[in-house]
């Protein structure tokens, strides 16, 4: 299967790159959300790797939970996060 | 803190009872279908999670305490091991499947291998036990952070 061997390389890259925006972005809420979507992206490849048990407590606890938990925390501080000197 | 806009609250109070019961879903099919306990009890405590964001930290500390989330959390691991050591007592071993084979509930045997909820002895029970506890446990994990974070605004 050559489709699901290009997934297999792409869905990777696509997990990189969302964790570089997450860092990369000033703003900390849009920072959780490419968090959360690197989350949905290995939940995805876990399914893909045929365990789907994994692949739902991924998507449970890594987008759902850890995205709450952050947003509760950034509303008690700062949205934006600060240049360095 | 406060909740947020009459949108998310809307959007958050429709999504809520249909993530909860597919949360219950996966985990009355533990036995069948991909998912368990924790699975599915990582499921509802996203959706609570999503209406304590949604509606803000006084509403849900006005309706659920967290002391009442650890003794759930308690008793869904009283069950849990209370069920195995039933298996000893009635069964003759730790985590013996005493229900299997009987006209009690779960206590079928599924004919031909085909999908049939009424299977799995004391497995669907254990399910619910660990749905309890993980649903108590995550849900209180994000009530004491949020509690934190309102402490810390006054």
């Amino acid at each position: 299967m050559i489709l699901l061997d290009a997934i297999h390389i792409i869905l990777p890259l696509l997990m990189i790159v969302s964790a570089l925006i997450a860092v990369y972005l000033k703003d900390l809420v849009a920072a959780t959300i490419a968090l959360a979507s690197m989350s949905l992206l290995l939940s995805l490849e876990f399914y893909i790797l045929q365990a789907p048990d994994v692949a739902i407590a991924e998507a449970g606890v890594g987008a759902a939970l850890t995205t709450a938990i952050l947003i509760l925390a950034i509303k008690a501080t700062k949205r934006t996060e600060e240049e360095e000197e | 803190m406060k909740g947020m806009s009459t949108i998310v609250k809307t959007i958050a109070n429709i999504g809520f009872p249909i993530i909860t019961i597919y949360g219950l879903y996966v985990i009355a099919h533990g036995h069948l279908t991909p998912g368990g306990g924790f699975q599915g009890g990582a499921i509802v405590a996203s959706g609570l999670a999503l209406l304590a964001v949604a509606h803000g930290t006084s509403w849900v500390e006005s309706k659920v305490k967290e002391h009442d989330l650890s003794m759930l959390e308690s008793l869904g691991a009283l069950g849990f091991i209370g069920l195995a050591f039933l298996g000893l007592l009635m069964g003759g071993a730790f985590f013996s499947n005493f229900l299997v084979d009987t006209s009690m509930l779960f206590g079928a045997i599924p004919v031909d291998g085909a999908a049939n909820i009424n299977t799995g002895g004391t497995l669907p029970l254990m399910n619910f036990a660990v749905g309890l506890k993980v649903i108590a446990g995550l849900f209180a994990i994000v009530l004491v952070m949020a509690i934190a974070t309102n402490k810390e605004e006054d």
